[in-house]
């Protein structure tokens, strides 16, 4: 209506303003924000008592109007807000695995907010907006707004780092989190300057455009370089990962589950668009490097670690170095085995959290492995269910993670990294100890000290079950998810090969010639 | 000479950079950032940015360092010390401000007969950012408004005083 009565004042105005479709594709993005806002104000005015279940349901149906915005969303694929935002499968696949990490995480916080007496209206509404600028990255194809994007999911991650806040180790937690994070995003930044240098655009596409076209310039390897860098400390790769495991014994044990996962995947997301526009090789064996550091260093002091929480924080820097051979492998088949990859580790890895952070209790005083000891008789289900976690972590079959693992290591065999899978198999065989070893002393130990177990609540169970459907679902029916991801992946290449200017009436190039010649 | 300029801007600006990290009193450190800031300006200017460069020496070398100085003040930052330094200051401070003032009022004598060009007579680059900002980056520049609004909570979460001592009950 409004576009309407604009329309016939000022005609040339309506071709300048964003359209209808424009907002569908941002559509998931403005319901969370939208829901962000409502918790955020409607916290002062409830009950202190009733606000964290009330604003955790709010927050709940957000997420899951997210999940639904993004199916509208998925309806109209194309480019949006002039060349700033693209929404296709990948950018679909990454929307729908983000936002079902923040519900799973706002089922696992439901309960643990009361017993840890956090405020709930920032916690909840942080968590909605950082997943705005997780779901932007995935979509975003303009290196400007994924920086902005980029800092939105990672100032969300420092603040709720923090939340914990009679605890000095959170402070701590946040603190690190901070000024690392912030040094990292600087070397992004400085990538994204040099890479405009280069090129002479911010725009991914245009930029693979440039670069096409002639020989590639020194500084574009440079400046992906530097993009590397930032995006490596944003996934916890080698050598960028010191922050990892301070970070998340710090920080509450849900937001671990969230930071280990969801702001991941988002950066692996970008990661994956960025490995495109140059050509691989280039900075191929900086990946191939990192990768091999993350598995081994990461295996190699998860051995060590008697803190469940560091030890899950180790062996997430592992993991992201199994995944970063799949990016070696792109984009072959890597681009596929990276996506299966970072949805199922999210399954598995938030159910692994989300039972640690019951476990530990209040004050998340029972976090050592001598504290597990016993558990298989005292919670046979919790037990049971960290079991399946556990054993999909390490890769055992009928688990998501055996797949994960295969995809991975099956597109670096064909794209011939016979090293890299060896480095890789060898530690995926040093990671099954320190998992197993938690197993052991769940089912074979008798418990040394006294260690309560609450009931399991209803949010929490809807959430490992969640999880638990996941992880297994991923292990025994591989083939829809990764069809899709091969879809996506094919599309991704083929954008990238041919890297169309949109023929869509709402460019930038011919936006600014209506403009001139109207005025 | 443009480029002995840009390098020139240059060097003063990684200079303050150092110095600013250098400088043990948090006051030198804030002058130094603002000469930064000052040069940063001269290189927009230089690339031919000039909206940005007046943006850049109205909000950040004025607005945000008078900002910081004051909460420099207000938190007391010791005391202030007497060095060689600020006595060399004194010594080429006078002569450099006397003889900038000058070359001013130079310029702005010989040029005061030219007519002055009306405003929004030549395409300037107001006009080109505000094409860039409001309309081809409007998604980042709404977007922005997300990020200042997490850090605004951010603040606000991690400065507010822990009201209760957490669970201690089994």
């Amino acid at each position: 209506m409004i576009v309407n009565w604009v329309a016939t004042f000022f005609p040339a105005l309506v071709q300048t303003l964003p359209q209808g479709a424009d907002y569908v594709r941002i559509l998931p993005e403005i319901v969370l924000s939208v829901f962000g806002m409502i918790v955020m104000v409607l916290e002062p005015l409830l009950d202190e008592e009733q606000s964290q279940k009330i604003l955790g349901l709010i927050a709940l149906v957000g997420t899951l109007a997210g999940l639904g915005a993004t199916w509208f969303m998925a309806q109209s694929p194309g480019l949006a807000f002039w060349n700033m935002v693209q929404v296709d499968e990948f950018s679909v696949f990454f929307h729908v695995l983000v936002i079902a990490i923040a519900t799973v995480v706002i089922l696992i916080s439901y309960e643990y907010m009361a017993v840890q007496r956090i405020r709930a209206g920032e916690y909840y509404a942080l968590i909605l907006f950082g997943v705005v600028g997780m779901a932007l990255m995935s979509s975003a194809i303009e290196l400007v707004l994924i920086f902005i994007a980029l800092e939105i999911s990672s100032i969300s991650s420092y603040v709720l780092a923090g939340f914990r806040r009679h605890e000095a180790a959170s402070a701590e937690s946040s603190l690190k989190y901070f000024l690392l994070g912030s040094f990292a995003t600087a070397f992004f930044l400085y990538g994204v300057a040099l890479m405009f240098g280069a090129t002479g655009s911010t725009n991914i596409d245009q930029i693979s455009q440039t670069l096409q076209s002639g020989p590639i310039p020194l500084l574009a390897f440079v400046a992906v370089a530097f993009m590397f860098v930032g995006l490596g400390f944003k996934v916890g790769a080698a050598p960028f990962h010191s922050w990892t495991p301070d970070v998340y014994e710090g920080a509450p044990a849900p937001i671990v589950g969230l930071m280990s996962t969801a702001p991941k995947a988002a950066a692996f997301a970008v990661l994956l668009r960025i490995v495109f526009v140059i050509d691989v090789h280039a900075i191929f064996y900086v990946i191939w490097v990192a990768a091999a550091l993350s598995m081994t260093l990461g295996n190699i002091s998860a051995f060590l670690q008697n803190n469940v929480k560091r030890l899950l924080a180790y062996s997430s820097i592992a993991h992201a170095g199994y995944l970063l051979v799949a990016f070696a492998a792109a984009p072959g088949p890597g681009i596929s085995a990276a996506m299966f990859y970072t949805a199922a580790y999210a399954a598995m890895n938030l159910g692994a959290f989300a039972v640690v952070s019951h476990f530990a209790n209040a004050g998340e005083r029972y976090v050592t492995l001598e504290d597990y000891e016993g558990l298989g008789r005292s919670s046979p289900l919790l037990a049971a269910t960290l079991t399946i976690f556990l054993l999909s972590l390490i890769g055992i079959p009928m688990t998501g993670g055996f797949f994960a693992k295969f995809y991975v290591f099956n597109a670096a065999m064909k794209a011939n990294l016979i090293w890299l899978t060896i480095i890789g198999v060898v530690n995926g065989g040093v990671g099954a100890y320190y998992y197993l070893r938690i197993i052991v002393r769940m089912y074979m130990r008798e418990s040394r000290k006294e260690v309560p177990v609450m009931p399991v609540p209803f949010a929490l169970r809807l959430a490992l079950v969640a999880c638990l459907v996941a992880t297994i679902y991923l292990g025994i029916f591989p083939n829809s998810t990764l069809q899709y991801a091969q879809d996506s992946a094919q599309r991704l290449v083929w954008q990238s090969s041919f890297a169309p200017v949109s023929a869509e009436p709402g460019t930038a190039g011919t936006v600014v010639k209506i403009v001139k010649s109207g005025i | 000479m443009h480029l002995i300029l840009f390098l020139a801007f240059g060097a003063v600006c990684v200079g303050g950079a150092v110095n600013l990290l250098a400088q043990r009193h948090p006051i030198n450190s804030a002058l130094s950032l603002i000469a930064v800031m000052a040069a940063l300006a001269g290189e927009y200017l230089l690339l031919g940015a000039e909206f940005v460069a007046a943006v850049q020496v109205i909000v950040y070398a004025g607005a945000i360092m008078v900002l910081f100085i004051f909460v420099i003040m207000l938190l007391n930052a010791g005391e202030e010390e007497q060095t060689n330094g600020s006595r060399v200051a004194i010594l080429l401070g006078v002569p450099g401000m006397l003889t900038g003032s000058v070359l001013v009022a130079w310029v702005v004598l010989r040029h005061s007969g030219t007519e002055a060009v009306p405003i929004g007579a030549l395409p300037g680059p107001p006009k080109e950012i505000a094409q860039l900002l409001f309309h081809d980056f409007l998604l980042p520049f709404e977007v922005t408004s997300v990020l200042i609004l997490i850090a605004i909570m951010g603040a606000v979460v991690l400065a507010s005083k822990p009201e209760r001592a957490e669970g201690k009950a089994d």
